[in-house]
């Protein structure tokens, strides 16, 4: 589904990703982990199509994408969510997720009606957010909403464009365990029908999640493979898992 | 908890919609008392209330909803009058072959000076938008053909054949009245439209706007040249009301009152700006009466809305509802 080939990206002298290479299967859910500063982000952003890499090829579905703009590749299905919760502040949830759709659904040159009243938009917007189970909570704004349902509505959002495949960028951050735990199960759900990528810092999410996990550290990929081999691999645990005691006990 | 229950059982009779539709009826009717005691310095005064209105309003969409602040729309209000002017110079007196030329030169430029600035942003799509406001400013003053520096009277308004007379100061006053009304029916629809849901989105957001599949710039663009042409019609109806145009119309200090406006009435809102221009204009034209200075007044005033109330005149009125 998603193939990334010599990916390298340079900030002047630093080497945030140091020829990449990976594959992400259809219908897998395959984690990228590194320790901090691995360059991860940097990665999805250059998937997303917000950064423009130095040299390699992405591939997307079996055509090139590496030039593609973000908005392009968000039509072709291509969905991500932000790292750093990235809504509307002042609209409503059920508006931010209307503004997905919306998107999705041809031009926006339409002058007249009054979109929050167009059926064709608002249904499938509540119904992500049904899907991420914050339904009951559409009408509120979402400046006066709680940091885990911003989280959930992150996710509608990326849902609410249909896409073929999630890039979500630490979907966990910042979440209390209760609300973890929720995120994991929608996750659970989600993955029986999209391929996702996932790049998290929550071992025990990645390792209850993941298919595939592939490890980054100074931007270069040492390890990939399913998780078992991964949390067996010495080169991971030396670089990155020792820190993470808890991570043995999964 | 109380006050939302209230609304809800009758949500529009709140004091904000009171005020707005106390001043429609003031609107409507002040040609009729002007008659009545004969004063047509009054009538005047809100005839350009009505047309600066208009083209608060048309402020408004861009910063407003928008955020992008222009710091050069008095620039609209020139062109659309100069526009005007010059077809009447030259025998073109027909109102259906000026005000459609003086719509498209004021989109036009819009789409030029738009397609420029969108591409930056901050204090520099500000400089922009007021780099352009004043070349055309000095390109009038160079305009030797049509009064140069001390502008042009134009003898003749918009002929829209023999029932249409703008010249009848109630018909006129009128006519700006409906056209400031269509038009704000008008912008409160694209606000809410999917374009205006864009708009919006991108002032909020932009980054994200983009990742969601939004490619935002040709639908401000669009939004620019709307905005540029509702005040190019408010101009032609500022020359047309005082049959006179001159560069001065394009000075940065006009296109600054007209953020004052729209910042004074509330940029929240579409009607927000009419109640601004309203304000604005008629302390500007009462304190007149008492000093030269009316920046001393009317300075202050501004900046206790920027720091107090920042929906304006029209965000105290629905904050009533809540105190």
């Amino acid at each position: 589904m998603l193939k990334v080939d010599g990916l390298t990206k340079r900030f002047g002298g630093i080497v945030a990703s140091d020829n990449v290479v990976f594959e992400v299967a259809r219908g897998e859910l395959h984690a990228i982990i590194g320790p901090n500063g691995a360059g991860k982000t940097t990665l999805i952003s250059q998937l997303a199509g917000e950064l423009v890499p130095n040299a390699g090829r992405i591939e997307f579905d079996g055509s090139d994408i590496t030039a593609l703009r973000v908005h392009d590749r968000s039509l072709i299905g291509l969905a991500r969510s932000f790292q750093i919760t990235s809504l509307f502040p002042n609209f409503t949830a059920l508006q931010n997720v209307t503004l997905a759709v919306q998107a999705h659904a041809g031009h926006s040159f339409r002058f007249w009606r009054e979109a929050c009243k167009e059926p064709e938009l608002c249904e499938p917007a509540r119904a992500a957010l049904d899907r991420v189970g914050i339904g009951h909570r559409a009408d509120t704004k979402v400046v006066n909403m709680s940091h885990g349902e911003h989280r959930q509505i992150e996710l509608a959002m990326a849902l609410a464009t249909k896409p073929r495949m999630l890039l979500l960028d630490e979907p966990m951050a910042g979440l209390g365990p209760d609300e973890s735990g929720r995120m994991v199960k929608t996750l659970l759900e989600l993955k029986r029908d999209l391929t996702i990528l996932l790049i998290e810092h929550d071992m025990e999410a990645v390792f209850a999640l993941a298919d595939k996990i592939t490890v980054l550290v100074y931007g270069r990929v040492i390890a990939s493979g399913d998780p078992a081999s991964i949390r067996a691999n010495a080169e991971v645990r030396q670089a990155y898992l020792g820190e993470q005691e808890a991570v043995t006990h999964v | 908890m109380m006050s939302s229950s209230m609304s809800r059982s009758v949500p529009w009779l709140t004091p904000r919609n009171t005020f707005v539709a106390a001043l429609l009826v003031v609107l409507a009717l002040l040609p009729v008392y002007c008659a009545i005691i004969g004063n047509t310095f009054l009538l005047s005064l809100f005839t350009r209330i009505l047309i600066l209105a208009m083209a608060a309003v048309s402020l408004n969409l861009i910063m407003g909803f928008g955020g992008m602040v222009s710091f050069g729309h008095a620039a609209y209000l020139g062109i659309g009058g100069y526009a005007f002017g010059i077809l009447a110079k030259e025998g073109f007196t027909s109102g259906l072959i000026q005000w459609p030329v003086a719509l498209l030169v004021c989109g036009l430029f819009a789409l030029v000076v738009g397609a420029l600035c969108l591409r930056t942003r901050g204090v520099y799509f500000i400089m922009i938008t007021l780099a352009f406001a004043q070349m055309a400013y000095y390109i009038a003053i160079a305009l030797d053909r049509y009064g140069g520096d001390d502008g042009m009277t134009i003898y003749k308004r918009s002929q829209f054949g023999d029932w249409v007379n703008l010249s009848n100061k109630t018909f006129f006053y009128y006519l700006c009245f409906a056209l400031l009304l269509g038009i704000v029916y008008l912008v409160w629809r694209l606000v809410n439209s999917r374009f205006g849901m864009v708009i919006q989105g991108a002032r909020s957001n932009e980054r994200r706007m983009r990742a969601i599949g939004f490619p935002t710039f040709r639908y401000k663009l669009t939004c620019f040249v709307i905005s540029g042409m509702i005040c190019g019609l408010s101009g032609v109806l500022l020359a047309n009301h005082t049959d006179f145009i001159n560069p001065s119309v394009m000075s940065w200090i006009r296109s600054g009152d007209l953020m004052v406006m729209a910042v004074l009435g509330g940029m929240g809102t579409v009607f927000g700006p009419v109640i601004g221009a309203v304000a604005f204009l008629l302390l500007e034209e009462v304190l007149s009466r008492f000093t030269e200075f009316q920046g001393i007044i009317l300075g202050p005033m501004l900046l206790a809305v920027a720091l107090c109330a920042r929906g304006g005149i029209d965000g105290i009125l629905t904050g009533l509802r809540r105190g």
